[in-house]
């Protein structure tokens, strides 16, 4: 695998507020990578400099094997960049729109394919202010699209589309990466970084705190699972002894047991062998959520 | 350059579906002309620089549809494009700013030219309107105007904040322009302060510059010298000042 994007001590400044703090980042070819982290947390600006739509303050950047400050035009017509805040003039057609992008680069995509696969066959003709929100991103996402990037920045793109939408997208995604397309996705959705994305790097307050796979992530930073089941029996001290329990909280008839290891295993034979048979005993496994709280103390704002 | 066209197409269709630019740029100057002209008629005139009013104001009503398209639509256009943010969804896509100017420059061509038919097909219909005297002369003049204006409205619209000074300031450049710059009242019966006012206004040297191929009177070079040093300042001072967001 190569770099795509090689990114070193970036660092980005507007006045006294320190947008990006020393980010260092890879991204190979071929790979969904995911910038996750609440609003204002840096996603945006760090993208928006390997764009060549901001100039860093210091640090390396490297998209493609150009440099964005430098070489910016070469560069955006290689790539493609769906933005949270743009937009269309009002009166222009949705086809209208497609095809003008389209003309930056002579190996377009063919855009009726993309009106199709977006779902915007019917409102081809339609303007760009008589769009809803959801359909206006799809449109983006399209447009980000029709000169065939070689990668593809995409700005919380599920921003506004319903959760159906949502699912397409993602499968979308996906095929546009099995073609060969590098992606990077900006989210704050942990969901849609774990679903989506191959490797995820979160970031929080203008630092990367933790990169890796997603699964990478929730094994290294939150690998207790949670087994939980409920009971009258209200004494239950020898739960606490069981291997790999680490914590047992109890809410009324409702008692979650946090461990690592074999602990749903362990568990239930305890159980069983102490005549308590839950009928709803059930495990929940870590989530990126569990590890964004962890690694930052807060959660990322859904 | 593929681009280029294609923005200049999509411009054009957007002036099309814009119906306050299409009336200000277009059918104010007609409004105009058919209420002057009403009154005045065409029989010359020593205060018309020596011809009929109906002569002397359709060239400089070709001069108004520039002024409109340059202190009104143009900064408008742009200043709302820069706001909503379209510059930067097109900057993102690699459109440049030659394509982005270079296309705007082309559609105040096309308003202008589609402009100064009509005033002038209606000037033939309607009144006794004469031909221009030296074609050959008045091509260029109309070029080098529209140019000023493009540049002009490139500038403003570099330099204003947002799309309500833009049209604000416009407003009031266009009617200040209109009545002291020629278009208004001949220049010869002004008096004071507005005859200062009127030397400085730009529209005016576009008019010069129109009317004497257009009457007969040959090339006014001081007036097409002061109109290329004001394109030129504007110019530069837009490629300056231009920004995406």
């Amino acid at each position: 695998m190569t770099s795509i994007i090689a990114v070193r001590n970036l660092r980005k400044t507007y006045g006294r507020t320190v947008a990006v703090d020393d980010i260092s980042f890879e991204v190979a070819d071929g790979e969904i990578f995911g910038l996750l982290g609440p609003n204002g947390a840096g996603k945006t600006t760090t993208v928006e400099c390997l764009q060549g739509l901001r100039h860093p303050d210091s640090g390396n950047v490297r998209v493609l094997g150009l440099d964005p400050r430098l070489e910016a035009q070469t560069l955006r017509r290689r790539i493609g960049s769906q933005l949270q805040e743009s937009a269309l003039p009002d009166r222009i057609k949705v086809w209208e729109a497609l095809d003008l992008f389209a003309s930056v680069t002579s190996n377009a995509l063919d855009w009726p394919i993309l009106l199709e696969q977006w779902g915007l066959v019917e409102k081809r003709k339609a303007s760009f202010s008589s769009l809803s929100g959801g359909q206006r991103q799809r449109l983006f996402i399209a447009l980000a699209l029709v000169n065939n990037p070689e990668l593809v920045f995409l700005d919380e793109m599920t921003t506004g589309l319903d959760p159906a939408a949502r699912r397409v997208a993602w499968d979308l995604i996906r095929a546009i990466r099995d073609r060969g397309t590098t992606v990077v996705l900006v989210t704050h959705f942990m969901d849609e970084a774990e679903n989506l994305c191959d490797r995820v790097a979160i970031v929080d307050r203008g630092k990367i705190v933790a990169s890796d796979t997603p699964q990478g992530l929730i094994t290294r930073h939150a690998s207790e699972v949670r087994v939980i089941f409920t009971t009258e029996k209200t004494d239950l001290p020898w739960v606490e002894k069981i291997s790999g329990v680490v914590r047992v909280t109890r809410k009324g008839p409702r008692v979650e047991v946090e461990g690592s290891g074999p602990v749903l295993a362990l568990v239930a034979a305890a159980l069983v062998e102490h005549g308590i048979v839950p009928s709803d005993l059930r495990v929940e496994q870590p989530t990126l959520k569990d590890v964004f709280l962890k690694l930052t103390g807060h959660t990322a704002g859904e | 350059m593929r681009t280029l066209f294609k923005l200049t197409w999509v411009e054009i269709k957007l002036f099309i579906r814009e119906p306050i630019t299409v009336v200000f740029t277009l059918a104010l100057p007609i409004i105009f002309l058919f209420v002057i002209v009403g009154v005045l008629g065409n029989t010359p005139e020593p205060n018309f620089r020596g011809v009929g009013p109906l002569d002397y104001y359709v060239p400089a009503y070709f001069g108004l549809v520039m002024t409109a398209i340059g202190v009104v639509a143009l900064p408008v256009h742009l200043t709302a494009y820069r706001e909503r943010g379209v510059l930067r969804r097109l900057r993102a896509s690699s459109i440049s700013v030659w394509s982005l100017l270079g296309s705007q420059l082309m559609v105040s061509f096309i308003i202008a030219i589609m402009g100064s038919i009509l005033i002038m097909a209606l000037g033939m219909l309607v009144y006794s309107l004469h031909l221009p005297q030296s074609p050959a002369l008045l091509i260029p003049a109309f070029i080098l105007g529209t140019i000023s204006f493009a540049s002009l409205g490139f500038f403003l619209g570099a330099v204003l904040p947002s799309t309500r000074s833009a049209q604000g300031l416009g407003l009031i450049l266009f009617f200040v322009m209109f009545i002291l710059g020629g278009a208004g009242p001949p220049s010869g019966v002004l008096t004071g302060v507005m005859r200062v006012t009127s030397d400085i206004i730009p529209l005016r040297y576009v008019i010069f510059m129109l009317q004497d191929p257009w009457l007969g009177f040959g090339w006014h070079v001081n007036a097409s010298l002061i109109v290329a040093g004001i394109t030129v300042a504007a110019a530069l001072l837009a490629a300056r000042f231009f920004r995406w967001e």
